[in-house]
């Protein structure tokens, strides 16, 4: 285990900066943390999660696939991908981390997406562990240790230095430009660290927030289910919940005319948008309640159908604190479950 | 610049020729640029269409594997991409991507079967690929019955071909219907269901039914009635769809995404499905 005091910060982030992009949370004007490409005199913010999800390095919100030249009645296809560089995502949470393996499982699976494989191939991912869970985190439900997350690096943070850990080639390779900052250390401040948040992570609120009920070949018990309705009654349809979760995958195509050329662009899109199934001839989910429905079957039966009963929920907690009606899956997943009280 | 091949990106693809079929539906000639086709494909798979600027959708290729010249699709008008493709002339150049989707098992399941075709309207589109490569290979399999319906005589998509052709081959039989009577039109009138019904077939048969979502609940009643099982029974869905291989999320039902594993399903896998298709 390497460990990097707190006053060697600045000139480790400018190491790790010099070679390879470096991206970290960092506080806004308002407070709240942000992923942001670090520049001489960031500080690495304190706090627990970031408010938009690590997804946006390897999904970004919008993305240019290809531009098309028109002329008469031709068409070229140009292919305008930048050379992906590689970089560092520094801090991210254990519940953010294991997000990358349900977007994996979606964008890698044949026929792989290059556009997210080349940034995904290009990244090193250093997670940090976390000392203070909230009480709207259930990662522990989905079977996450925020206390020893994954990534290529593992790290611990203390108020006056960080502990770290490389898990793959990526992350030694990573460690190693960090030596002239790093010491050999024993395990002792991140196994207190560990037990002092196990202690907290046995009082939160979420955590008897059981998975047993759901999974695959549940469709049809879930379904038909009554609840649904008085579930989705008060969904405005906003699409908040989906554009901060971390493993909300849905995209739309779209196209931008600059009078010259045409750019195809892909952007998030969400299941809850009345027009996201709409076509010429019809719509297959006309109501809220089924689009509702549709978003909650994907993360607890269907997902977990098609990828070894893995859900698509990480239980980071961002949809509890952005719904604006205050409606979210843990509430979904306690009706359905029959566990009102868990 | 970097040249990595990804499925999002398409083609270009080169419109030869244009058949007026009916009276909202074209055939379209597809070919690349330099006069081939644009790729290999199995009957009852998908293509990409695009028309930078207007948008892009998924299209059944109508032509069959077996015709190593050029690609066609059939393609009514009925939105913004096909109501743009329909007023294109000759020469005008499109976007191509593909092919997409599970294709009918032509070469397992229905190897050696009696196979009836029912198709209502532009669902003629998808099963005359199907329909022509059995043909094609027409000893591997056993006794064709098409039955093929619109609402007249002027909305019977590939008329020309289906009585010239398909009308001639030995062991094949046509049967036509329209919905009202017609001046000029001796033959069938009636709704595909009911026609299926007093047809009357011996359940000895796969049956491959596609057309609106209407024909093909009625039809699958009709068949189930004369003692047909589901697992005999094949259609296609289609529901919106942006990305073709099942990320985009738009043609999920179920644990099922259409664009891969469909269009083709078989009855019994539809049962297992929720009902939002």
């Amino acid at each position: 285990m390497l460990k990097i005091t707190a006053d060697k910060f600045p000139q480790m982030f400018g190491a790790i900066n010099e070679s390879m992009s470096l991206y970290l949370p960092v506080d806004r004007s308002d407070g709240k943390a942000e992923f942001k490409k670090w520049q001489e005199g960031d500080v690495w913010s304190d706090a627990l999660n970031t408010e938009r999800s690590a997804k946006d390095f390897f999904f970004p919100q919008s993305e240019n696939l290809m531009k098309f030249k028109m002329e008469g009645k031709s068409i070229e296809v140009i292919d305008i991908r930048d050379e992906n560089e590689d970089f560092v995502i520094f801090g991210a949470r254990g519940c953010d981390v294991r997000s990358f393996d349900i977007l994996d499982r979606v964008f890698l699976a044949d026929p792989v997406d290059s556009f997210y494989k080349n940034r995904r191939e290009h990244a090193t991912v250093v997670s940090v562990a976390c000392s203070r869970p909230a009480e709207t985190c259930f990662c522990s439900s989905f079977g996450i240790d925020c206390t020893n997350p994954a990534g290529d690096v593992t790290l611990w943070r203390e108020a006056d230095a960080i502990y770290m850990e490389a898990n793959t080639e990526k992350g030694d390779a990573l460690l190693e430009k960090l030596s002239a900052f790093s010491e050999e250390c024993d395990t002792k401040a991140v196994d207190a660290q560990k037990e002092k948040t196990a202690k907290i992570l046995s009082k939160l609120p979420l955590k008897d927030l059981g998975t047993d009920a759901f999974g695959s070949g549940k469709t049809k018990e879930f379904f038909d289910s009554p609840l649904w309705s008085a579930l989705s009654e008060s969904c405005l349809g906003c699409g908040t919940c989906t554009f901060v979760c971390p493993t909300c995958q849905c995209y739309d195509i779209k196209e931008f005319n600059t009078g010259s050329e045409v750019i195809r662009y892909r952007c998030w899109d969400s299941c809850m948008y009345s027009d996201f199934t709409r076509m010429a001839h019809g719509n297959n989910r006309n109501s809220q309640v089924e689009r509702f429905r549709q978003r909650f079957m994907h993360k607890l039966v269907y997902y977990p159908e098609n990828n070894d009963g893995i859900f698509s929920c990480v239980g980071c907690g961002r949809c509890l604190s952005k719904c604006p009606i205050s409606m979210n899956i843990v509430k979904v997943m306690k009706a359905l479950g029959g566990n009102e009280n868990a | 610049m970097r040249n990595v091949n990804d499925t999002l990106i398409p083609v270009v693809g080169v419109i030869t020729d244009i058949r007026i079929d009916t009276p909202d539906i074209k055939t379209f000639r597809v070919l690349t640029p330099d006069g081939k086709k644009p790729f290999d494909h199995r009957p009852g798979q998908c293509a990409m269409l695009s028309i930078p600027g207007v948008g892009e959708a998924m299209f059944s290729i109508t032509s069959s594997p077996t015709n190593t010249e050029y690609m066609e699709f059939s393609i009514k008008k009925c939105g913004c991409v096909t109501d743009w493709l329909h007023a294109a002339e000759v020469g005008q150049q499109l976007t191509v991507r593909g092919p997409y989707g599970k294709p009918f098992p032509v070469d397992d399941e229905f190897a050696g079967e009696n196979l009836l075709f029912i198709a209502g309207g532009v669902g003629l589109a998808p099963l005359r690929s199907v329909i022509n490569y059995c043909r094609h290979y027409r000893d591997r399999y056993g006794k064709i019955d098409i039955v093929y319906g619109s609402r007249s005589k002027d909305d019977l998509l590939d008329y020309e071909e289906i009585i010239e052709e398909w009308t001639k081959d030995t062991g094949v039989d046509v049967h036509l219907t329209i919905d009202n009577p017609q001046e000029g039109w001796d033959g069938h009138v009636g709704f595909v269901p009911n026609f299926v019904k007093e047809l009357g077939f011996e359940t000895n048969k796969t049956a491959i039914i596609c057309g609106p979502p209407i024909m093909i609940k009625f039809t699958l009643d009709g068949l189930v009635a004369l003692g047909f099982e589901k697992t005999q029974i094949y259609t296609t869905l289609e529901l919106k769809m942006k990305c073709g291989v099942g990320k985009c999320g738009r043609c999920n039902v179920g644990a099922k995404y259409v664009c891969k594993d469909g269009p083709v399903f078989r009855m019994d896998e539809i049962s297992e499905l929720p009902d939002e298709y």
